[in-house]
């Protein structure tokens, strides 16, 4: 990084690892936090401008491309467009087939929005570390701005509030459909009847309870840790270029080589995100245990 | 991890996204998925029958061909003998007929001739008269007779 001589190494990942965060400050009032602990200091009302930024323009590319093939989309011969998005399209509903026994109409177009969006959220990864948050530094230090206080992460399944909204919003779905599936005796049931029966019931509650809930933090926090870590080793070989020409060489191989693996990482994980909620909702469906 | 505000922001995002990939984007693919399917089949089938067909046609162009073939077969042969039997009827009427013609030539020579002896007869007759005029006119001498007997006899 070109400003690498103002900053040590940890004030370099520490910048890195901090969102671009808008909120009321106590103490400066409204305005985008000028470190980790002023956003910290933010509390719950502020918002990581960064990551919603990411998120929504790569969603609504998602959506746009989508619904401009399906807009168009024929029986007869399909365009370039077309084949891809079916090609997709036939991944996941085979995918939804094998693993969905049940019938809703909601569950095939929702691991679809999981695996591309989270795909294309994790495909930022793959964008040099330095260049965005480095572009957006200099365009705002025109506005007399200090480029050491914009933050700017651009990959949102890096920040656990992506990840964690998007398991919410699938346990949520998991909560509504075994109740609505199985009726509040049955899922209750469910919960509190087994494995030990009746009698077991104080520790059945916690072995499921602890499952149920088990399902939307493994989730969480399975795909932030993968991208975190993702980004971390990011970060640290990005380190090796301010050390000579011998390190930064050597950097710039491994960091061919780190993306060129983690190509299969991002995949993988939008994969693992899109399988478990449909297996989850699978669950939530069946009507006897 | 700092939680805030962004997380119920990315949960309204994601429930938008789903929302509109449910209900305008993934009906009309899968639809034209299933749609291209059925056409699909279809065209197979529809070529299967074509096939089908075609070989059925053949087959029927066949059975017409050989019919027409035998047909042409037994009309030259039926043509091949009639015309033998024309021509064996013609000799035959030609023969007759040359027989006829004949029998009518060799009628028409003998009648010529009776009439050509008739006509001697009568001239003969009529010579005989003459001379018999004439040696009745003159008196009748052996030698004188002798050379008109002669005579007579060579006009016969």
């Amino acid at each position: 990084m070109s400003t690498a001589e103002t900053l040590t190494a940890q004030g370099y990942i520490q910048h890195h690892l901090t969102n671009l965060t808008l909120g009321v400050h106590p103490e400066h009032g409204l305005g985008f936090a000028h470190n980790a602990q002023g956003a910290a200091e933010m509390g719950f009302w502020a918002i990581n401008v960064d990551t919603m930024f990411f998120s929504i323009l790569l969603g609504w590319l998602f959506v746009r491309f989508f619904r401009g093939v399906a807009e168009k989309a024929s029986a007869g011969i399909p365009g370039p467009a077309q084949n891809f998005a079916e090609w997709i399209v036939e991944f996941i509903d085979e995918n939804v087939r094998g693993s969905f026994t049940g019938k809703n109409p909601l569950v095939a177009p929702l691991a679809l929005t999981i695996f591309v969006w989270v795909f294309m959220m994790n495909l930022m990864d793959l964008i040099p570390v330095d260049l965005l948050p480095w572009l957006l530094g200099q365009s705002m230090a025109i506005f007399g701005a200090d480029p050491h206080h914009v933050f700017l992460r651009v990959v949102p399944t890096t920040d656990p509030n992506t990840t964690f909204a998007l398991a919410l919003v699938v346990f949520g779905m998991v909560l509504y459909y075994s109740f609505k599936m199985k009726g509040v005796g049955g899922f209750l049931g469910e919960l509190s009847l087994q494995p030990f029966g009746v009698w077991g019931m104080p520790a059945n509650l916690i072995l499921e309870g602890i499952s149920l809930l088990s399902k939307p933090v493994s989730l969480a926090l399975r795909l932030f840790g993968n991208m975190y870590a993702g980004e971390m080793i990011f970060i640290l070989i990005a380190l090796m270029f301010g050390g000579g020409w011998v390190l930064g060489l050597t950097a710039g191989a491994l960091q061919f080589v780190w993306a060129v693996f983690h190509i299969l990482i991002i995949t993988l994980q939008a994969f693992i995100f899109m399988v478990l909620t449909v297996v989850y909702l699978d669950m939530a469906h069946q009507t006897h245990h | 991890m700092n939680f805030n505000l962004t997380l119920i922001g990315q949960m309204i995002s994601f429930g938008v996204f789903v929302w509109f990939t449910m209900t305008y984007v993934w009906t009309p693919i899968v639809k034209a998925l299933s749609d291209r399917k059925a056409k699909i089949a279809e065209g197979l089938a529809a070529a299967e029958r074509g096939h089908q067909e075609k070989s059925l046609g053949e087959q029927r162009a066949q059975e017409v061909l050989n019919t027409a073939k035998a047909q042409a077969t037994e009309i030259l042969s039926q043509a091949q003998k009639r015309a033998g039997e024309i021509v064996e009827e013609s000799k035959v009427d030609a023969r007759s007929e040359g027989q006829r013609l004949i029998a009518a030539a060799q009628a028409e020579i003998e009648r010529e001739t009776n009439r050509a002896r008739e006509e001697l007869r009568e001239k003969v007759a009529t010579l005989a008269l003459a001379a018999a005029e004439k040696i009745l006119k003159k008196e009748i001498d052996v030698r004188a007779h002798q050379s008109l007997v002669d005579d007579f006899a060579r006009q016969i």
